[in-house]
Order: C-alpha cells, then structure tokens, then sequence
C-alpha cells in the first residue's frame, strides 16, 4: 500500500509514468470513464481548500469513482477532539483512498501511518504539497517538453510557500535546472532547503530582490500569493502583501515562450491584465492538476 | 578518592565532563534501587577530564538518549567483575521522545499521543529533524 505524502515520495520514473498517463487521459478520457467504478475517494479537509478539494472529486468522478468526505474541520469530529490516527483509521473503512489537507505539518504523515488505504497528501500547513506540483510538472512538460535544462524562477512568499518548496524538490532531480529565487528578504526561502541546494552539483540557484532583472533570462516564471494564513503578525502581512505584482509591462523584457504559472488561488500578484498573455498557463495548471490528479488515484489504486 | 569496583552492572565511561549529572537526570538513574555512583572531572589521558557512572545492578540502558547527549561515551557491561561487553556509541540514526519539536505547526503540537521522533540528516553537525513537519532541532 503506497500513500504520497511528498513529491519526494516518488522516483523520476514514477513521475515520468504519470505525466505520460496524464497525457494519456487528456488524447483519450473515454478510455478512463470507468477505471474507478465501485471505488470511493474520502476527501478529509481539515482546512478550507475549495480548489484542491473540487479538483480531487473531479478526478474521481471522472474515472467513475465515488466521494465522500467533509470540507472544513467544524463539521468533522476533529471539532469534538478526535486526533488524525484515529479518524483516518475510522474512514479507511469506508473509503479505497484519502485525500487530506491538515493546517498541521506532518499530519497525512501521522494518518499514513495508521490508515489501511493510500493517502494523498493534498497540503499540510506551509509543508508539502505533491499534487499541485505534479500539476505543475504536467503543465511544464506540454509547455515546454522537458523538466531538465531551463531557468525556473520562483517569486513572492518562498519562505512559507509549500509549493515551492515541493516543486523546487522535484526540479533537483533533473539535469541543468538553474533556479531564482525572487523575494523580499522577509520571505526567502528556509535555510535548510538552501543548504541542500548547495549539496547538488546539476542544479544552480541564485537569489534576488528584482523581478525586473530577472526577467530576461526566465523560461518560468512561479508566482506565488503571500498568504494571510501563513503570518503570526498581521502588520508583516499587510507590509509585504503588495511586494510582487506582475503586471504587462514588467513582462516586455521576458521571453517570448516564458511560461508564467501559479498554483492559484491569485489575489493581485498577477494583474488580471496578464491574463490575455499567451505566456499565462495557470488556468492550464487548474485543468492539468485534476488530470494529474486521475493518473495518481489510478496509480496508488494500483489499476492500471 | 576510591569507588569500589563493580560485580555486575554497568560502567558509563568516557563521559564528557559535565555530562555526568546530565546523563544521571535524564537517564532518571535517582529512580533505581541499586547503587549508582556519578564521579566528574576524572583524569583522563585522552579526554584531560572525563566523568565516569558506575551502576551496580542490572538495569536495560537507552543508548540513544546517550548517544544523542554524548556520543563518546563508552558503555561497559560488567559481569563476576569482568568487563564481558564494550561499546562505543555514536549520534543514533533516530531518537524518539529525547527532544521536542518546537514548531508551533507541528503535527505533534496538537496530537499528544504521538511519539517526538526525530532523524539524523547532518552527522558532523549534529542536526536532527523531525520526521512529521522537516523543521530542525535548535
């Protein structure tokens, strides 16, 4: 029994897989109608995500599957004091996989090890996010047909981005990857992942304040929301919020075939503006991550 | 200063001075019933100072409560006044429940039944993480 609890969790080979099922699903869907039939998809959201939790039932009815779940700790029984352990040993008696968001970090950790069926981490607190960056890697690929020699940059919160952290994870893994970090000095990106940076030989980083002197050289440029939820203190928040915007014209110096994604959902570091740009993919992100989404429950369900 | 030499038990050595009384605490040798002798600032050839404890009686040690505090400390197990067993420890692999995790965002903050675990990432510098959210031990 498998769960996915980091990006980390899976070898390049069983990432290559899935991007190739993916592209599967989106040439043939019919073929994919009923490979869930008669299985059920628990959604355990013990934080608000309507995107990530939408996305997931998608993918299940999708494949013919089933979902049952809740969508905010109030209405589950963590309200009345119930630890993950032992809810996740109570719903894998009911369901064939659990999907779950927790605002604690380790949490799908905890529940892996107790559950009888695979779990999907779908985003624990400013940790892990495996799914979004499986979507981002599909996006990546019909973009621009490999994960190994591009310059990736990654701008706004990088300290509290998980979607950051997991996608970086998983670019250090390929060849030639050069990466740029573009941040307030507030929201770097942690220490420790900077360190194991520095282990790598086939990967490259630089840090930078400017988005503008950045630009020219980007093959993707990873746009990332400076999230409320994430700070202890709301005058850092309301400070650094507007930090990053990119608009029309910060975009004249990027290249032609830049990719420009976001994990969504945006507040205003994006300028609606942008969104008529050919480079704007993070709509594509949206329809790639239930895709993604298919191909991993069909994986960890071991059908094939 | 004399300390009578052991029949059967154990023989912390090695200890780095000041850590007797660490290790004593921590490893609760005040509960045990037998005699527990803590000796600090031994000569030591190598160490200059060493501490040394002495526990006269069976009693099942956690090595990697000692290997996390110490981990050149050497563990003889003494048998009719024979030392029958030497190890010499190092930074254990894991240590569960010897340190805490202090990240507020911890999965352990909330779950009080789970076990504090952490992992070894860094031998040289001694850095442990936990397992649950990655944050590192300071």
């Amino acid at each position: 029994m498998r769960s996915l609890i980091s990006i980390l969790d899976l070898s390049v080979e069983e990432i290559d897989q899935l991007v190739n099922t993916g592209l599967d699903i989106i040439e043939n869907p019919a073929k994919y109608a009923h490979k869930c039939e008669g299985k059920k998809l628990a959604t355990l959201f013990f934080e608000p995500s309507t995107r990530t939790r939408l996305s997931f039932e998608a993918a299940m009815y999708e494949l013919g599957g089933h979902v049952i779940g809740f969508s905010d700790a109030g209405s589950s029984s963590a309200s009345k004091g119930e630890s993950v352990s032992d809810t996740v040993r109570v719903v894998s008696n009911y369901a064939d996989i659990i999907a779950m968001r927790h605002p604690k970090e380790g949490a799908p950790l905890v529940a892996s090890m107790k559950s009888t069926v695979p779990i999907i981490n779908a985003g624990d607190g400013g940790h892990n996010h495996p799914t979004q960056t499986l979507a981002d890697l599909l996006t990546i690929r019909r973009e621009k047909g490999t994960f190994g020699n591009i310059t990736v940059g990654f701008c706004g919160d990088l300290k509290f981005g998980r979607t950051v952290h997991s996608l970086i994870d998983a670019l250090t893994r390929y060849k030639g990857v050069k990466i740029v970090l573009i941040s307030p000095d507030e929201l770097k990106l942690p220490g420790y992942m900077k360190d194991a940076l520095d282990k790598m030989d086939n990967i490259t980083y630089v840090e930078t304040t400017s988005l503008e002197n950045a630009m020219p050289e980007l093959d993707i440029l990873y746009m990332t929301r400076v999230q409320k939820e994430r700070f202890f203190n709301e005058a850092d928040y309301i400070r650094l919020k507007d930090s990053y915007i990119l608009t029309p014209d910060k975009l004249e110096n990027a290249k032609s075939d830049m990719c420009i994604l976001h994990p969504l959902p945006r507040v205003n570091e994006i300028s609606v503006a942008v969104d008529d740009d050919p480079r704007a993919c993070y709509f594509k992100q949206v329809f790639n991550g239930k895709i993604i989404r298919m191909a991993l429950i069909m994986k960890l369900l071991g059908i094939e | 200063m004399l300390v009578n030499p052991i029949k059967n038990g154990t023989v912390l050595d090695h200890i780095s001075a000041g850590n007797g009384m660490k290790l004593y605490k921590i490893l609760r040798l005040n509960e045990l019933e037998c005699p527990v002798a803590i000796i600090t600032n031994a000569y030591s050839q190598k160490m200059g100072k060493k501490d040394i404890i002495k526990i006269d009686g069976a009693v099942a040690l956690d090595l990697d409560v000692i290997g996390y505090i110490d981990p050149g400390v050497t563990i003889n197990k003494i048998e009719d006044s024979v030392v029958v067993e030497r190890k010499h420890l190092s930074l254990p692999d894991t240590i569960s429940d010897v340190i805490h995790c202090k990240n507020p965002r911890c999965i352990t903050s909330i779950e009080q039944e789970l076990p504090h675990k952490f992992k070894l990432i860094d031998r040289e510098n001694k850095v442990y993480r936990c397992i649950y959210c990655e944050s590192k031990f300071k």
